[in-house]
Formats: C-alpha cells, structure tokens, sequence
C-alpha cells in the first residue's frame, strides 16, 4: 500500500494504519490488505472483480470498511462488492473513495455496490469521494448503488463528495419493501470545470415502506450539476424528496424531480430550491461581525456539513 | 454615546422616509423608539446597524464618525442588530449561531445560558438548525439570544414583539429589563408595545420621516395615551425633551 493511498483512506475513512474491525483495501485496481471478523466475512466474488460482504444475523454495533483508491493515471478501476445483511442485524458500512493523479491521464473508480438487507436490519452506509493531486487529468468516481429493503429494514446512506472530483455520474436505486425505510443524504461541493450528475430511482413496493432523499449541493465556479430522483409509491408509502441547491459564480444546477404515486394511499411529496445564496443570510452574518467572504463560507460550510 | 445629525434616507423609488433626523441616544438607557408604520423607525435603525447608507447627515458613535464604515465595520464596533424578521439558515445550527455571535467558542454552559434567557430550553434548541423548522416565536427568541451573545456596545431590536405568542412575549419583557437592569451601553428598541414602552428611559416618536417627540419614558408615554388633542397635536408642550432642539 502506497503512501498516497494511506493519505486517502485518513481522508475518506477513519483510517489510522489500520481498522479496528473488518475491512478490505483496493488500491489501483487489487485488493491490498482484508481482513473478516467472526460476524462479518469478506470474500472474493467469483462472477466479477469485487467482494462478497456477509453480515451474520443478529450482528450489532460492528463496522465494515471498504475504501477504494486510484493513485495514478490510465487506471479505469471497476469492481462489483456485494453486501448480505442478516436479519436484525446493525452495522456501519464505510464505502470512501479517492482519486490521486499527478500527471495527465485520466483516472476512474466505478464502484458498483448491492445491498441486501434482511428483515429487520438497520445499515448506516457512509459514501465519501475525493480527487487529489495536482495533475490535470480527469478523475472520475461513478458509483453505481443498487439496494433492496427486506420487511422492517433501514437503510441510510450517507453521501459525500467535497471536491476534486472532475466528473461523476452517481446512480442509486432502491427497491422499499414491507415497512422498511431507506434515508439518503447526498452532499456535493463541485468547482471549475467539474461535472456531477446524480440519479436516483426508488420503487416503493411495500406497505408502509418509507423514503427520504435530501440533497444538498453547491455548484461554484463553471461546474454543473443535475439532480434527477424518481419516487414511484406502488403501495401505501410515504416518500419525500428535497433537492436544495447554492449556485455561486457561474454554477449551474438542473434539478428534475418527479414522482409517480400507483396506489391512492402513497403520499410522495418533493421539494427544491435553487439560487444563490440569499443577501438577506450574508447581512446577517455581517451583523454579527464576519466579512463578505466568511459569510458565505460559512453559509456553504453549513449547509453542506 | 450615538448620534444622528440631520440624516436623510430616500427609497429606491424616490420617496423619502427620513427627513432630516437628529437624535441623541445616551449611554446605559433603554430608548425605544415607536410611532407609525411606515414612519422610518426601521429605516433609522438599519441607518445605525449599516444596513443602509443615508443620503446625508452624519452617524456618531462615541464622537467617531461612522457614517461610512460597512455593516461589519460597525458590528465590529459594538453595534448589534436583531432583524424584525429573523432570517433562517439551512445546516446552520442555534449553537454555531450563538458562537459566531459571540465571536467565539462557546461551551455547553455558556451557550444554554443564552438561550435560557429568552426562555428556550437549551437542550431541545441547541443543536437544531436554524431552518423553517423553528416557529415564528422560537426563531425571534434565537435573534434575540444572538444580540445578548454579542455582548454589545449598542444593542437594536426591530420590533422584538413581531410575530410571537403570549408567553414569550412576557419573557421578552423580562429579558429586556434584564438587559436594562445590566446595561453596559446603549439599548434601541423598535416598538408599538405599551409594555415595552413603559420599561424605557426615553421614547423617541418618529413620524413621516421626522421625530415628533423625545422625551422621558413616563412622560411621553403620557402624552402618547391622552385623549387631549392638543398633546399630540404639539407634542413638544408635554415633555421634556432630552438632546436639544427637535426637528421638525
């Protein structure tokens, strides 16, 4: 494992030479250091580059690290990682990622990850992408998140992109069963030149199933962002999803929400707002004795915290 | 000491609303300044924070000319402002808002003594955001704590009463007794309230963009609540004017 991926993991993970529980590291493509605990077994997946994550029932309070990390150019890092959760089964998933290029050529890691959630669990999957170095090349992260939601099972998804990243498409989608919820809160900070687009499909098939997307982002410089979430309610459900947007200097955010209700007891309800940062929070803040530019720093640092 | 030397301030349509202002607030008063809608009281107050710029007169704090500094020049010199209506922050929590306030780190303690004193309990406000979420009442209240927070030089409050219920209302007039009892500057208030008016030291009536009466609290109060015509016809008879000549 090379210096610039410790550096990464410490950014994207609570990496500190090393995890306390299970984990598996993927540097460049390989997987360079795993490690299975008695309830949480990591292996190979044997259809396709990546990993099987089972998380035996009944397991609590234990956590599985699986940071992924591009450290030059010319690497196109694709891998498949599985996740079994048992039921009644709590634990945290960390899923950080980073892209390192010092040179031109450009660089991506597509992380195509699926979440099987038995009856009755409860998953906190914390999601944070990087792009470092000083090279001009392209860093790319395209992670793909498909989940599906057993009777009674919670998922919240944490989501964190807080810069260097040149391009990223995210793709989520979720199948909500019988009473279970699936909470996802997306951050993204883009500068430049920087691209992200962000798709969210979530089939609300269970009774009772529930659904919250909450999206927060800050298009500064030229860079571009859209925001595109489909809540389908085929059963009676509640879904909510609120896409929120700052744009600063040239930024530009699309958002297109849509909902489709198939069963007259799904009660789906989106909200978005999108604009600069209001005068009337900088006069305030200015009130209070900060310049200009610390209040919107401030105003940016608080609403994407 | 603060004070206004023939200040004048037109809207962006043209209109003016102050005409040539001159007011004296002392040091360690409570002053509230009231009078009709549309008077210019907000406008007076926004003209001391910085929020606005006049187009002549002059603006002194403590014989510095401060006419030209910006809002955080002047917030940094001590002049507070809480907004009639409280502006809302996303990600933003009562406790960040409290230490930005303070301009520094807060502990537990100190930041629930604030909120404490404008009657909120600490423990369900203190690490929630600052968002639609908070009621008309409960987000007037955080305005306030952040103004005590500053601990400041010159203390404005733009119709404290605006929008909240009953009870805080009776906290409030706690509060800014409280403050009155503890002063260490200057206090403005912006109110229509009898009860607010009636814990000033001075009322000051501003009207059509002019002062139309300045005086002790008791005795404007006075003036303001008779039924003979002649006193609010001539204001001036009736008190006793603190700062000089009036104009009008």
């Amino acid at each position: 494992m090379n210096e610039i991926t410790k550096e990464i993991l410490k950014s994207v993970s609570d990496y500190n030479d090393g995890y306390k529980d299970a984990y598996s590291i993927r540097e460049n493509g390989c997987g360079v250091a795993r490690k299975s605990t008695e309830n949480i077994k990591i292996e190979d997946k044997e259809d396709a580059p990546g990993l099987v994550i089972r998380v035996k029932p009944g397991t609590k309070g234990e956590r599985v690290s699986i940071p992924a990390c591009v450290t030059h150019g010319n690497i196109d890092d694709i891998v498949y990682n599985d996740f079994y959760i048992g039921e009644g089964a709590d634990v945290l998933i960390v899923a950080g990622c980073g892209v390192h290029l010092d040179t031109g050529e450009p660089a991506r890691h597509n992380g195509i990850h699926r979440f099987f959630l038995g009856k009755n669990s409860h998953v906190v999957y914390q999601e944070k992408h990087v792009g470092t170095g000083r090279g001009p090349g392209i860093r790319s992260i395209d992670p793909v998140t498909e989940i599906t939601l057993d009777e009674g099972s919670e998922l919240e998804m944490d989501s964190l992109q807080l810069g260097g990243v040149d391009k990223t498409i995210r793709k989520t989608s979720a199948v909500v069963g019988k009473e279970a919820h699936l909470i996802i809160r997306e951050r993204i900070l883009t500068d430049g030149e920087q691209e992200a687009v962000t798709d969210f499909v979530v089939e609300m098939n269970g009774e009772n199933s529930g659904v919250n997307l909450i999206s927060r982002s800050v298009a500064k410089g030229s860079s571009h962002q859209a925001y595109r979430s489909k809540i389908i309610g085929n059963a009676p459900c509640t879904g909510h999803s609120e896409c929120d947007a700052i744009l600063a200097d040239n930024g530009k955010v699309d958002a297109a929400p849509e909902l489709s209700a198939n069963h007259e007891d799904a009660a789906l309800i989106h909200e978005a707002a999108i604009g600069k940062i209001a005068g009337e929070q900088i006069t305030k803040l200015r009130t209070l004795g900060l310049t200009e530019a610390e209040a919107e720093a401030k105003i940016v640092a608080g609403f994407l915290k | 000491m603060l004070k206004i030397n023939d200040l004048t301030w037109s809207a962006p349509d043209g209109g003016r609303v102050l005409r040539g202002v001159d007011l004296e607030i002392p040091d360690n008063k409570l002053v509230v300044i009231t009078g009709p809608n549309g008077g210019g009281k907000t406008t007076l107050a926004k003209l001391i924070s910085g929020l606005e710029t006049p187009d002549s007169g002059s603006i002194e704090l403590d014989g510095t000319d401060i006419t030209k500094l910006d809002i955080t020049e002047r917030a940094k010199l001590g002049i507070s402002y809480a907004f009639q209506q409280p502006v809302r922050f996303k990600g933003i929590t009562v406790s960040d808002l409290l230490e930005l306030a303070a301009g520094e780190k807060l502990s537990v303690g100190e930041a629930r003594s604030y909120l404490m004193r404008v009657g909120l309990c600490a423990r369900e406000y203190i690490n929630r955001e600052v968002n639609d979420t908070l009621s008309g009442g409960e987000i007037k209240r955080i305005e306030i704590a952040t103004v005590l927070a500053r601990h400041s030089r010159l203390s404005i409050f733009d119709e404290p009463e605006a929008g909240i219920d009953l009870w805080s209302f009776n906290n409030l007039i706690d509060v800014f007794t409280d403050m009155r009892k503890n002063l260490n500057g200057s206090l403005i208030i912006i109110s229509h309230q009898e009860r607010i008016l009636s814990i000033a030291d001075e009322i000051v009536v501003i009207a059509d963009g002019k002062i139309t009466m300045q005086g002790e609290a008791d005795k404007v109060l006075k003036c303001l609540l008779s039924d003979d015509p002649s006193c609010m016809e001539c204001p001036k008879k009736e008190v006793h004017y603190h700062g000089g000549e009036v104009n009008e």
